[in-house]
């Protein structure tokens, strides 16, 4: 009656009184063990850091440790123009960098109060949507390979080559584009892109349905997915989900849709919701939200007439290179954008999009003059990198895996 | 001069040592080259099933990639963790390794053609491939990781679970044949090939054998999105090599034995000219490289088991199959009077 056994490491405030005398008679075992899962682990996505307190395959507790990635992006900021402050944007989340951007623009060009033209709204809408693409085909090719499918992986990048050019051929650059700019868009479609897109836009489903054929019907993704990592829509609510992952949990919440902003009030798409709010649901929504993009890049291309691409402030946007050479006046303008930038009257917003992961906010303080007072950055993916805990207690390791997968953490964006 | 070689190596102590060695030299040289190309083969298909090219820089077509990779390995350095027993850490690959190899000693490549022709061919095979379990389970304990620790249990039950439903096909198959000497099962083929009348048997066996070698979609010991590499997580440079090479040479066992038990050995698939020109061993290799490419085309097109799932499908799903099959097998061929002669192999 005398073996009351105390873990010696649990704090004598925790245990009950009778524990404490000595009255209770029940053993303690504590048998689990930790895990240190990542940074260098190859499903970590990056940089996460993970300490799995497991019980023999099953995850007791998650605890993720943030941080590996930090560049301190929001106090660089304070420190750049707004122009220059832009390109930062593009380095948060790396898979899908114009939705990124269009944040910020959005905000900046509320703060200043200017319009944007319409071919440049056409413009952000379309690449916003094949970023969309972009994003999502990595996410659900590197989901499959967590779950140990290889070859959409290798098919995935064949077919986001083709976006990443279109990319290059509006911006130069593949990846860090920086091309919304407050106002507008740097430069306008060259010549030849709009058909490259539109045979895109026809060719593509094609590929999904060859995507989903080697998983969505798979009876090993099917038990590798479905039930695993589930959570309800007041869960979903509570830790702050938003984006895809709100979406499978039941909750047909789009910010494209609820408060529509550039021209997405004048296109015609569907919100993929679905039920269960498992791995299952957030794959299928992120499969069937490729498909809508396709279509509003479709319309996108047959609404967009020519016209100006930025908005006509010579204060704000740069002159054209031509005019430069001529216009004295278009010079300094020139000059003085790039050293001292435009000042924005004092004012504060908070600026949110649809980015591929959900709701990405920029809350953006300007203080009347070149550089912003304060830009705070609300990424998507912490918010769910949070619930991992939740996510997967008392799954096993493999499915801490493909919940990991399922979540679409990119740690440029979470880090910041 | 012939006269003499040939009693030296029929009659006297030494020449029977020298013509062993040499049997078994004509065995393992060609299964290491079979074994270095097979690893090319699979970056080569799987390349081609995931739009890419595959290895294609050293030599035309990347043919010297196999060697490319052997001198890497050679030449690296050895790695062994500190707290991990140094002994048993050594010698996990080397005896993965050797089993691997030794079991290829009762594998016939034609009619009578094998280093030892055995009456209990079979059982020899099932021996050796249990202990293959040793080799995985003594370096995920003495790696001292968790990582390969979790890898190393995994298959220790993996390859278990597995082995039971291998053991009830092959049962199911030496009833129809009366022997366990493995050329009597290739020659009881003669008419049709078992992978026919047994068919059901020989999909349980592929997927078995999958299992059985660790191979996708049963990765699961090295499972690399979660275990990172599983049991091997801490070797590196020659001893790596060895567990990659034994990993390799038993997915070309389990490929001969589907060959052997299913699909008639070194038979031809039908018993008139143009096909018995062509010799045994090539119809084996033939065939032996079907089923390897089946094992590659797999890999490439399938997710991973989960741990739970794979025990599952092993119990429940092909243990009571195997078990039914073989009942019923036995029962049809005591039913039809065509039982096999005991004693008569």
């Amino acid at each position: 009656m005398s073996d009351v056994i105390i873990q010696p490491d649990v704090p004598e405030t925790l245990l009950s009184d009778d524990a404490v005398e000595g009255k209770v008679l029940k053993r303690v075992e504590i048998d689990s063990h930790a895990l240190n899962f990542g940074p260098q682990h190859p499903s970590a996505h990056g940089v996460l850091r993970l300490i799995l307190e497991m019980d023999g395959e099953v995850v007791e507790r998650a605890i993720p440790h943030v941080g590996l990635l930090h560049r301190g992006t929001e106090k660089l900021i304070e420190y750049k123009t707004y122009a220059k402050a832009l390109p930062y944007f593009d380095r948060l989340d790396y898979v899908s960098p114009m939705c990124e951007e269009h944040s910020f623009a959005l905000a900046t060009e509320k703060l200043l109060g200017i319009e944007v033209p319409d071919r440049a709204k056409w413009i952000r809408v379309m690449f916003a949507e094949i970023t969309r693409v972009l994003n999502h085909i990595l996410n659900l090719t590197s989901f499959g390979l967590d779950c140990g499918a290889l070859t959409p992986a290798l098919w995935g990048y064949e077919e986001r080559e083709k976006m990443i050019e279109f990319y290059e051929a509006v911006s130069g650059a593949r990846f860090h584009a920086n091309y919304f700019r407050p106002g507008g868009v740097s430069r306008d479609l060259p010549d030849g892109l709009e058909a490259r897109i539109a045979e895109w836009t026809v060719e593509f489903p094609k590929w999904i349905d060859q995507f989903e054929s080697m998983l969505t019907e798979n009876r090993i993704w099917k038990q590798r997915t479905v039930g695993i990592g589930v959570f309800t829509t007041e869960q979903a609510l509570a830790w702050g989900f938003s984006g895809p992952c709100l979406r499978a949990s039941g909750v047909p919440w789009d910010l494209r849709r609820s408060q529509p902003y550039d021209n997405y009030d004048k296109v015609d798409f569907d919100v993929p919701v679905a039920r269960h709010g498992d791995c299952y649901d957030r794959y299928l929504v992120r499969v069937a939200e490729m498909r809508e993009s396709v279509k509003i890049v479709a319309q996108c291309l047959d609404r967009m007439r020519p016209g100006p691409i930025k908005t006509q402030n010579p204060k704000i946007s740069p002159p054209p290179r031509a005019e430069m050479k001529r216009s004295m006046e278009a010079l300094i303008h020139h000059f003085k954008l790039f050293t001292e930038g435009y000042h924005v009257p004092p004012g504060a917003t908070y600026t949110a999009t649809e980015s591929p992961k959900g709701e990405f906010g920029v809350y953006l303080v300007a203080d009347g003059s070149n550089r912003p007072y304060r830009c705070k950055i609300r990424p998507t993916g912490f918010a769910h990198l949070q619930a991992i805990d939740e996510l997967s207690r008392r799954h096993m390791l493999a499915d801490a895996v493909s919940i990991i997968g399922s979540l679409d953490l990119v740690f440029g964006e979470i880090d910041r | 001069m012939i006269a003499t070689l040939s009693n030296f190596l029929f009659h006297t102590m030494l020449g029977h040592v020298v013509l062993v060695a040499l049997e078994t030299l004509a065995v393992l040289v060609p299964l290491l080259l079979g074994v270095a190309y097979l690893t090319l083969a699979e970056r080569k298909v799987m390349a081609a099933m995931q739009l890419r090219k595959g290895p294609n820089v050293n030599g035309p077509f990347g043919v010297l990639q196999a060697f490319a990779d052997a001198i890497k390995m050679l030449t690296k350095e050895t790695v062994i963790p500190s707290g991990a027993n140094r002994f048993l850490f050594l010698f996990a690959p080397f005896l993965t390794f050797s089993l691997a190899m030794v079991a290829w000693a009762v594998i016939p490549t034609g009619n009578g053609i094998a280093v030892a022709d055995i009456n209990v061919g079979v059982l020899y095979l099932l021996a050796i491939s249990s202990l293959g379990v040793y080799g995985i389970l003594i370096a995920g304990w003495a790696s001292n990781s968790k990582y390969a620790f979790l890898g190393g249990l995994r298959s220790a039950a993996q390859m278990v679970s597995y082995e039971v439903s291998i053991g009830l096909i092959i049962v199911s198959v030496l009833l129809a044949v009366g022997s366990l000497n493995l050329n009597d099962i290739v020659l009881a083929q003669r008419h049709v090939w078992f992978c026919l009348p047994m068919f059901p048997m020989f999909i349980l066996f592929f997927i078995s054998a999958l299992a059985e070698t660790n191979r996708a979609p049963f990765d699961l010991p090295e499972g690399e999105s979660e275990l990172v590499a599983g049991f091997f997580v801490e070797y590196s440079a020659l001893a790596f090599g060895l567990f990659f090479l034994g990993e390799y040479a038993n997915m070309f066992l389990m490929s001969g034995m589907t060959s052997i038990l299913f699909l008639g050995g070194w038979l031809p698939p039908v018993g008139i000219a143009p096909f018995t020109w062509i010799p045994g061993p090539i119809w084996l290799i033939v065939k032996i490289l079907f089923c390897l490419f089946c094992f590659i085309w797999v890999r490439a097109t399938f997710p991973r088991y989960r741990y739970d799932q794979l025990m599952r499908l092993g119990w429940k799903v092909f243990l009571p199959l195997s078990l039914a099959w073989m009942i019923g097998t036995a029962g049809f061929l005591m039913a039809t009077g065509l039982l096999p002669h005991q004693g008569v192999s």
